[in-house]
């Protein structure tokens, strides 16, 4: 039921936002929803009955898919990251104006509903469903709200997104007509006996719509551009939960569907996870934008991630799940942080700023704490993760963790590059009068420098939360 | 007591945490005492504990709490105290609570806010190399050895507006980083190995496996990657004579006491793997060897006073790891406790220097300061008859005890060696007469400031230059008095597995003597040398000839910068502009536009002619007749 | 008669009907072209349908199959029939507007 409610909050939010009126009105609305959502997540998190959580009922009887909701641990994780990003959005861009806010605001909440629908989904149908809700709103949010270049741009992620997902739909359609009791519910999708060679042509239907979604290297040129061009809420979205659906979909779906193809492929799969790695940290040395810059270290970051999902190690999927978490906060942080520095001066080229380290110390101390998180330095979160990914990699082929770790030095160099052009230094003409950031920005992010410490120093209780899923992947495998 | 480990980084803890986040309410002097007593409470209970680990030797493991547990692997945050991690306790805390005493001096021109920022740093430095030495598994130490390298990063750039110390500080971290990789990979073969990080269960697996075994000169030669970075040998050691960026009393922390010593510690710790592993040994006694050599070369011809000495600390360093190479290993940490001694000292008598000089750091342009500043001329002079190896000031006595394990070994390191320690004694002569004798060569409004510095800044001077004089005593030879060395009785439960293993050579006292002889006398001449011909005619201009290369540092700055910089922004450029643009959107933007010139051209099959249409519509038909009745 | 001679004489007005259409460009010439291919496929139902009738009607003497085909021959007259007098009206409209009945004039389509 309490899954039931997480969807619900935030759709029946969303809806209601459209008919406000009033900027202020709807801020504190759209905030309060996000908050309500959280406080849900919290019951479910702190609710140790599983049928209280989970929720059936029946959807579309004669296609045999049905309204079923399930939350494991990898479910609860991402949930809490979506139930805990919305509010910190929220509050951090509070002061920003946006033509027809309530649009706006509705149009996240229905996002929100859909990416808590992913997460929770335990039916094929549902999943597409959800999937596909997830999507639309936000390319309403940046064609509508972006920047210059926004319909271009959002023309390129559509068609990436669109043709992704209807492969996705065709394969989905073609497990569902092997299934014995033509049902779409996760369980007898799970139980289809599929032959290899089925499987090796439908694990790349599937693939590929993840792979745009996380995005893998060479599915990822929509991602800088549209990072770019979104307003930067709708950008934290995007990359702190929406990559996260492909990651989760890969676990949730791709993975035990096909468990074959998925060990056959895997050094595909990892080769090009790897190469996409160290691909995007060298690009993202040379960026001046800082959204660019923030979204090529994000697809360095996913890359590990992805890989990581297909070692078939448990060292590299706890990892991986850590992860999931902590790379939705920092990035978050991230953002949070190119906001602040985009509203108060006007632009996001490094080579403009400076000398903000002076002038703002609060941000840059807040900053360099994200950044850190960034690297993955030791005590914060990303470490443990990046720790055992990195274990995972190297357990199964030592070459590519070689490879792969270069990218913990190039990491260093770009984030380290940012820091000093925009805090260190003298301050830059456009820098000149700058103060420092007000209490919102302040309070969020606060909240993700303790998320980063606290899951730095102690990580036991997300390994325990999210241990059924490992456990139940390595049994897939097996 | 050993129990109560956890105070020792504690303390720094806190103080970084009250100094980062009260920095705009502390006043200067609060948060100098508050930086520096937090140290100096860490010190006192250091000095409890390692009172405790003279008389028990035997190890002591206290577990805070659970870090990771997952996939067979337990790492827990655990703490080992045993003779080794004790006495690093007692020199990091020890000349660390010394430094600080002297930054609240050195710092004070600084706003309090920028003050308290900088003592935030130093405590937080001093808590992650706690961490390094006091971890009981190689992941607590990974956490202090990254920890130690943001630190540098912090407090090398803390001038951050200044461009070139942004740099520099860029530098020291991404340098350590690389490091780091090999590092990281490392423990990742420690763990496929061995199933654990925690020293006791490697290091129990290690010992009954056979000497030699590729697993373990892999995991030894990658954790020397690892050392390289931290402890700069070659070919990562570039960044720390840059590091020089920082405030004076930073350097003296990052070169005595903390962070470069991380690699001997490591190496120490690990001692029994590097005996197991012998190619790695000789990989490094080979790399300490000729990282001491070309370090001293380059430090005959710089002419900034921090720069001799960043140069001489990364020669001294190699020194360590020759005897690290050559299982010298009570010799090797010896060293680093002299060292720490009178490099701290030398350093906080440079700074005493600069800060008279008005942040001149050019001995070109100094000279004769021995009178106007009496105390750090003294304890300065100490400093380098310490580092140049003449008895019985403490430098002598390690150096010597290396030296004699690399003759063991093989002569021709210890000829090698010694000729570096020649040069050792030249250039710290040099650098002390352009700086204390002759007449002064700079303007004359800094000769009108010259003064003697505070108490805060020439109490540290003098206790560092007592214990520079006399640390020695804790290691005295064979040769001069059979089982006077202290520290090697102290330490021998630590080295005690891989002295079993590893086969000693004894070098006859009769040799020894003859060594000693030769070496002594052959640096008295350099030193006597040095002192005369700098005292007299003092260098001004910049070096010409082979001079040049040298002041330049061998151009090895401008080599990494062609061959690995360069060519990294290029491909990054090549990606950024082709690959993404042309290649991968070409391929996507590609895919519309040729679907819309498709039409295009389809479109001109439309011409309007009823004739026409019906033509292909009967081409068509017959092309599906053809179809189904041949295929 | 053997089937194939049906056959053979449907392909052949069949293939000049299509000849016609074609190459030539007056419309009623065209339009009398589509006829002879109407004409050739009705011949081919009528051919075949006696053919399937006579097997058929050997093992099941009830059977209603022969007649089927040539149902639909009528359908096909009286439609035809009905397009003739369309059809017609079409070029007669033609002819007052272009003052031709050559189809080549009738290019308007393309735009």
């Amino acid at each position: 039921m309490i899954a039931l409610l997480l969807i619900l909050v935030p759709l029946m939010g969303g809806v209601a936002s459209f008919f406000l009126k009033g900027e202020k009105g709807v801020k504190t609305f759209a905030l309060l929803v996000a908050i309500v959502n959280f406080l849900v997540m919290i019951a479910a998190l702190t609710s140790g009955n599983e049928s209280a959580i989970n929720f059936h009922s029946d959807w579309l009887p004669l296609l045999g898919s049905s309204f079923a909701l399930k939350m494991d641990g990898m479910s609860k994780i991402l949930c809490l990251l979506a139930a805990l990003t919305y509010p910190v959005i929220f509050i951090a861009t509070a002061n920003n104006e946006y033509k027809s806010p309530n649009s706006f605001y509705g149009l996240m909440l229905l996002a929100q509903a859909g990416i808590l629908g992913v997460f929770l989904a335990a039916d094929g149908l549902l999943f597409y469903f959800f999937w596909e809700l997830a999507l639309i709103p936000v390319y309403f949010l940046c064609s509508k709200w972006g920047g210059e270049r926004r319909i271009a741009v959002t023309f390129k992620f559509f068609i990436y997104t669109f043709l992704g997902s209807l492969l996705m739909l065709v394969g989905l359609l073609c497990v569902y007509y092997q299934t014995p009791d033509g049902s779409f519910s996760m369980q007898s999708l799970y139980d289809v006996k599929l032959t290899t060679a089925q499987q090796s042509w439908l694990f790349w239907l599937f693939f590929i719509a993840f792979a745009v979604k996380m995005p893998v290297f060479p599915f990822h040129t929509w991602q800088p551009d549209t990072y770019e061009e979104s307003p930067t809420a709708v950008t934290m979205v995007l990359s702190a939960l929406m990559v996260k659906m492909g990651l989760f979909a890969v676990v949730r779906w791709l993975i035990p569907l096909f468990p074959a193809a998925a060990i056959q492929f895997d050094n595909v799969v990892i080769g090009l996870s790897v190469i996409g790695m160290v691909y995007a940290s060298i690009l993202a040395m040379q960026q001046d934008d800082l959204k660019r810059l923030i979204a090529y270290s994000s697809i360095a970051h996913i890359g590990l991630m992805s890989a990581a999902l297909f070692v078939n190690n448990e060292s590299g999927l706890q990892g991986a799940m850590i992860q999931f978490f902590s790379h939705g906060v920092n990035v978050l942080g991230m953002w949070i942080v190119a906001d602040l520095i985009e509203q108060q001066f006007g632009t996001r080229k490094m080579s403009e700023l400076g000398g903000l380290a002076q002038k703002a110390p609060t941000l840059a101390i807040l900053l360099v704490i994200v950044a850190l998180a960034n690297v993955a330095l030791p005590l914060t979160n990303a470490f443990v993760g990046e720790f055992l990914m990195f274990n995972g990699l190297f357990k199964f082929n030592v070459w590519y963790a070689v490879v792969g770790g270069l990218s913990i030095i190039l990491s260093a160099v770009y984030t380290l590059r940012m820091i000093q052009k925009v805090f260190y230094g003298e301050s830059s003409a456009v820098t000149a009068n700058a103060t420092d950031i007000g209490m919102m920005a302040k309070i969020a992010l606060s909240v993700i420098a303790v998320a980063i410490f606290m899951m730095g120093v102690f990580p036991k209780p997300v390994f325990a939360l999210v241990n059924d899923t490992v456990t139940a992947m390595l049994g897939i495998y097996k | 007591m050993s129990k109560m480990v956890y105070l020792v980084p504690l303390f720094p803890l806190i103080g970084f945490l009250i100094n980062g986040l009260g920095r705009k309410q502390l006043s200067k002097s609060l948060s100098g005492m508050i930086g520096s007593g937090m140290v100096l409470a860490s010190f006192i209970v250091s000095a409890l504990i390692f009172k405790e680990t003279v008389p028990e030797s035997g190890p002591v493991t206290v577990r805070l709490f659970e870090f990771i547990n997952v996939a067979g692997l337990n790492i827990p945050f655990e703490f080992l105290v045993d003779r080794l991690s004790a006495l690093f306790l007692m020199i990091i805390t020890g000349v660390g609570f010394l430094i600080h005493l002297y930054s609240t001096s050195y710092m004070h021109e600084e706003e309090p806010q920028h003050f308290a920022r900088y003592f935030s740093y130093l405590n937080l430095f001093v808590f992650s190399m706690l961490l390094l030495v006091l971890g009981a598994n190689y992941l607590i130490m990974f956490i202090g050895w990254e920890g130690v390298g943001l630190c540098s990063y912090l407090l090398i750039g803390y001038w951050f507006k200044n461009k070139e110390y942004g740099n520099a500080a860029r530098k020291a971290f991404v340098m350590n980083r690389i490091g780091d990789l090999g590092f990281l990979l490392g423990l990742f073969f420690i763990i496929q190995q061995f199933g654990s990080l925690t020293y006791s269960e490697v290091f129990g697996r290690a010992a009954i496996m056979n000497s030699g075994a590729t697993i373990l000169t892999i995991i030894t030669l990658l954790l020397f990657v690892g050392a390289t970075g931290k402890s700069a040998q070659i070919p990562l050691y570039t960044w720390l004579p840059d590091a020089m960026a920082g405030p004076t009393p930073v350097s003296a922390l990052i070169h005595a006491a903390t962070m470069v010593t991380a690699g001997i510690y490591m190496i120490a710790r690990s001692n029994i793997l590097y005996t197991l592993a012998p190619i790695s040994q000789t990989v490094v006694a080979v790399i300490g060897l000729a990282t001491a050599i070309l370090a001293a070369t380059i430090a005959i011809k710089q002419n900034d006073i921090k720069k001799v000495l960043a140069y001489s600390t990364v020669s001294q360093l190699g020194y360590m790891f020759l005897g690290l190479g050559v299982g010298a290993y009570t010799g090797a940490v010896f060293h680093v406790m002299t060292h720490a001694f009178f490099k701290a000292l030398l350093f906080l008598g440079a700074g005493s220097v600069i800060h008279a000089m008005h942040h001149e750091q050019d001995i070109r342009k100094m000279g004769g300061l021995a009178k106007k500043l009496p105390i750090t001329h003294i304890t300065f002079l100490i400093g380098c008859i310490a580092i140049a190896g003449i008895p019985p000031f403490s430098g002598f006595f390690s150096k010597d005890e290396i030296l004699i394990g690399a003759y063991a070994h093989n002569p021709v390191l210890y000829w090698i060696g010694l000729g570096g320690a020649l040069m050792t004694a030249f250039y710290m002569f040099r650098l002390y007469a352009m700086t204390f004798r002759g007449s002064f060569r700079g303007t004359h409004e800094q000769e009108h400031h010259l003064h003697e510095s505070p108490w805060q800044m020439t109490l540290p001077l003098i206790v560092l230059a007592f214990l520079a004089a006399v640390a020695g005593f804790m290691g005295i030879p064979e040769l001069f008095a059979p089982d006077a060395h202290k520290l090697e009785h102290y330490l021998e439960p630590v080295f005690a597995a891989s002295y079993k293993i590893q086969e000693t050579h004894h070098v006859e006292h009769s040799t020894e003597w003859i060594l000693l002889a030769v070496s002594i006398t052959l640096i008295l001449i350099a030193i006597i040398y040095a002192w005369n011909r700098y005292s007299k005619k003092p260098e001004t201009g910049d070096a010409t000839g082979f001079g040049k290369i040298l002041a330049n540092k061998w151009y090895v700055d401008e080599f990494y910068e062609a061959i690995i910089s360069k060519p990294l922004n290029a491909i990054a450029a090549f990606g950024n502009k082709f690959i993404e643009k042309s290649g991968i959107d070409g391929i996507v933007n590609g895919t519309g536009k040729s679907i819309q010139w498709g039409s295009r051209q389809l479109r001109l099959l439309q011409s309007g002619q009823v004739g026409a249409y019906v033509l292909w519509m009967v081409l068509g038909i017959l092309l599906f007749f053809v179809l189904i009745i041949f295929i | 008669m053997p089937i194939n001679y049906y056959i053979i004489l449907a392909i052949a007005l069949f293939s000049i009907g299509v000849m016609g259409v074609l190459t030539r460009r007056n419309a009623i010439i065209i339009f009398m072209c589509v006829e002879l291919m109407l004409n050739a496929v009705n011949l081919l139902m009528v051919a075949f349908s006696k053919l399937h009738y006579g097997a058929v009607a050997t093992f099941n003497p009830y059977a209603s199959t022969g007649t089927d085909a040539q149902v639909f021959v009528f359908f096909i007259m009286v439609v035809a029939a009905a397009e003739v007098s369309v059809g017609l009206a079409i070029i007669v409209m033609m002819y007052r507007n272009i003052h031709s009945v050559d189809v080549n004039f009738l290019n308007r389509l393309k735009h």
